[in-house]
């Protein structure tokens, strides 16, 4: 069974909008289920490498709901298969459950997009600040952070 | 040391085998020695230090400048250079190594992100490290080529020669 | 100082200690910090701290139009500047949907290889350094230089090359380029023997090497690493193998993977990698086909019919650009026009400076293309293409809002994920053991901390 019929069926409500789009598998999880849905990947599909764990701010998107989107890039080595797993995260509410404990690559990767998006991370074991230093105020890849915006530690405020 | 007590241009030719003793300002001598056995502190943060270990090795030889020997600790060199863009988070460290430095000492801005941010005009980088510490040589390009290192390399020997005795921290007495 | 200890002070009691390297030490490559707690002499657990070099690539990519995040990409991973160059370039096209030359996606993989062969020499070069082999740096940098020359010969720079292009390249390669690539690989060959002699079987390198910072395959996974420090636990996954693209699948080359996952592997993987990189190099430059380097100028084209039922809905933006397959009637005395009409793929490469220069065709699809809120510009939506960096899977995720600018640019830096899993190479090892562990990683602050 393919993996996009298996997730239909074992989690229809949690896993919609399933597509695929150029051999890669792209679909919506409820950030509720978020921890379970990766779990059963992992253990159960194989889906072994969490490549990559990012962030997509859509701010000025009109047809997107919720602002945040959290995009889990994930790699089966035994099918050679991709998905990427999105779940909406709400500008009110901007708190989904960390990965950590089914991939260790999570850590950092979840660190970077509270550094950068100010998403927190429930369950994770460390979350502070990775890119940039504990003084700086805000989210520097918020799209209504000014790109310019320099806050120095030392040296002229320019 | 015979092109030193030479120098000008009416000097009469100085047969070096029966030179005793030559007379030059201690300005100048001191400067001589000085530009000639730079102790360098390599502060290399970017893509520019991939041309700072070209320029250092076998192919362009910095070592003919007497620049050759990079010292780790900031406190045994006399030549700061500063390789590649500063952020935010490092320029307390910046400052911290240089502040660290025993005098003379003089910076060397290498590369155009650490001349004026570059094309790095954003949250996260400092526009010039200038704005930090004081900087004696620009060595602009992204990165510079060897040759242009070179260049201000030669520029920077320049420099300590003329300057010769006086420090290079404008002191508390003289005005800016 | 002069303070008398207190009466019950146990003067035995014993403490790790808290070790700091970094952020500038000469064998933190730059920008990083590692804190070690230390036993005695073994390392009980490590603390990264990254971050120094912070330079806000993924903001900076979404000011400007697509081509424009190109000199960004070139300083992400600064000693193989040309894989993310057409990494980004890849994930762009993937997103309008075009497909680039025979002989641009040749000249890319060869450009790319020469890529990676500069970066393994610059990082078994910097880590033998450390280890007291200076011998081998200065090799290593002299091997490089020469490669460094082919590729200012094809870019114009050395370093930061800017070299492909959203639906082609720059420039097409110079025309001694082929004699003088064989020359320099047969150089390198040489370079790599010496060094090989000069390490493999020194007894201070092997030492420091085999057996320090050993990762199983098990948390080398998990942890989400893959290029050679994966396959130096034995895990034969490389980019380049299992998601083909360009033209890798035509070529004939092998996967080096190691047994222990430790460093003296790793140092035989990247050695043998150069000598695969060279096998393809070979390979490619014999097969490479002649013509463009920029997409297709053929072609898509639309019927008339078809035109003018989609003007009639108002489905007319682009159409100036698209070729029309008339027919005989509508043809007319105009036909010598058809080739100054645009197809949809020029909407995308910038046209040879020969021509942006020479005539007023190519001046105005130049113009048209550099124009703000002109340009290339994807349909909504978003894409990921990974390719292989020279520390492990590379991939750009673009995502496109419809105007000419990308709306996100994310990549996903390989040594990120290395770094992440430093600990886990480390503790149990000796405090001399970081050097050559952290040096077997290729950390590239660039790519890192972006």
């Amino acid at each position: 069974m393919s993996i996009s019929a298996t997730l239909s069926t074992k989690f229809s409500q949690e896993v919609t909008d399933l597509k695929e789009a150029n051999g890669q598998l792209w679909g919506y999880v409820d950030k509720r289920a978020v921890k379970k849905v990766c779990a059963y990947l992992k253990n159960d599909c194989g889906f072994n490498i969490l490549m990559d764990l990012t962030c997509v701010d859509y701010l000025h998107w009109e047809e997107k709901a919720d602002r945040f989107e959290i995009v889990y890039n994930l790699y089966s080595m035994k099918a050679n298969e991709r998905i990427f797993l999105r779940a909406r995260v709400s500008e009110d509410d901007a708190v989904i459950d960390s990965v950590d404990s089914v991939w260790p690559a999570a850590n950092w990767l979840e660190r970077e997009v509270w550094d950068m998006f100010g998403i927190r991370f429930t369950g994770h074991p460390g979350l502070k600040r990775i890119l940039m230093y504990e003084e700086f105020q805000g989210h520097a890849l918020r799209k209504d952070y000014n790109y310019s915006k320099r806050q120095p530690l030392i040296g002229p405020k320019n | 040391m015979g092109q030193i007590a030479a120098a000008g241009p009416q000097a009469p030719s100085v047969n070096l085998d029966k030179l005793d003793f030559m007379t030059t300002t201690l300005d100048a001598a001191i400067g001589w020695s000085r530009k000639f056995s730079i102790f360098q502190y390599p502060f290399i943060t970017a893509c520019c230090g991939m041309e700072y270990m070209a320029t250092a090795c076998s192919h362009y030889d910095v070592d003919r400048f007497g620049a050759g020997f990079p010292r780790f600790s900031p406190r045994q060199a006399d030549v700061l250079f500063v390789v590649g863009t500063i952020s935010h988070k490092m320029a307390p460290i910046l400052k911290q190594v240089y502040d660290q430095m025993c005098d003379p000492k003089w910076v060397v801005a290498f590369g155009v992100c650490t001349c004026t941010g570059g094309f790095y005009d954003n949250y996260a980088t400092v526009q010039g490290i200038d704005t930090i510490i004081p900087v004696d040589i620009y060595i602009p390009g992204c990165p510079p080529r060897p040759e242009n290192v070179l260049d201000g390399l030669m520029k920077l020997q320049e420099k300590i020669q003329k300057q010769g005795l006086r420090s290079t921290q404008p002191s508390a007495e003289t005005p800016a | 100082m002069g303070k008398p200890l207190p009466a019950d002070y146990n003067t035995t009691e014993t403490r790790s200690m808290l070790l700091n390297i970094g952020p500038s030490h000469p064998a933190m490559h730059g920008v990083i910090r590692i804190i070690a707690e230390l036993d005695g002499e073994t390392v009980t657990n490590i603390d990264t701290e990254i971050g120094y070099l912070h330079r806000a690539f993924e903001k900076s990519c979404e000011q400007g139009q697509y081509n424009v995040a190109l000199p960004y990409s070139d300083r992400l991973n600064y000693v193989s500047p040309l894989i993310s160059n057409v990494g980004y370039c890849l994930s762009v096209e993937r997103l309008l949907g075009i497909d680039t030359t025979d002989r641009c996606k040749y000249i890319r993989v060869i450009m790319c290889e020469i890529s990676r062969i500069t970066d393994h020499l610059t990082c078994v070069g910097a880590s033998s350094m450390e280890l007291g082999a200076f011998t081998v740096f200065l090799y290593m940098i002299k091997a490089r230089e020469w490669f460094w020359e082919l590729v200012e010969s094809v870019t114009g720079a050395r370093l930061t090359i800017s070299y492909a292009r959203v639906g082609g390249l720059k420039a097409d390669l110079p025309a001694d380029f082929a004699e003088k690539t064989l020359h320099a690989i047969a150089e390198t060959r040489k370079v790599l023997k010496e060094v090989e002699g000069l390490l493999n079987s020194n007894r201070i390198f092997y030492d420091r090497m085999k057996d320090t910072g050993v990762i199983s395959k098990e948390d080398a996974l998990s942890y989400g690493i893959t290029g050679p420090f994966l396959r130096s636990t034995g895990v034969d996954l490389d980019v380049r193998r299992y998601a083909p693209s360009l033209v890798y699948d035509r070529l004939n080359f092998d996967i080096p993977v190691g047994e222990h996952g430790d460093n003296l592997d790793r140092y035989y993987v990247r050695m043998e990698e150069m000598q695969q990189s060279m096998r393809i190099i070979e390979q490619a430059l014999r097969d490479i086909p002649a013509g463009e380097v920029t997409v297709d100028l053929a072609g898509q084209s639309v019927k008339a019919y078809q035109m003018v039922d989609d003007a009639k809905m108002g489905l007319t933006r682009g159409m100036k650009q698209v070729a029309v397959v008339a027919d005989p009637t509508l043809e007319g005395s105009s036909g010598a026009q058809h080739a100054n009409v645009y197809s949809a793929n020029k909407l995308v490469a910038l046209p040879k400076k020969e021509d942006t220069y020479g005539n007023i065709e190519g001046l105005m699809n130049h113009f048209k293309l550099v124009m703000h809120g002109h340009g290339i510009r994807p349909v909504k939506g978003e894409a990921y293409v990974p390719v292989e960096g020279a520390n492990g899977e590379l991939g750009f995720f673009v995502v496109s809002d419809g105007t000419d600018k990308p709306y996100r640019v994310r990549v996903r830096p390989p040594c990120f994920a290395i770094m992440s899993a430093l600990h886990k190479c480390l503790v149990g090892d000796q405090v001399a053991d970081i050097i050559p562990t952290f040096g077997s990683v290729n950390m590239i602050a660039g790519e890192l901390d972006r």
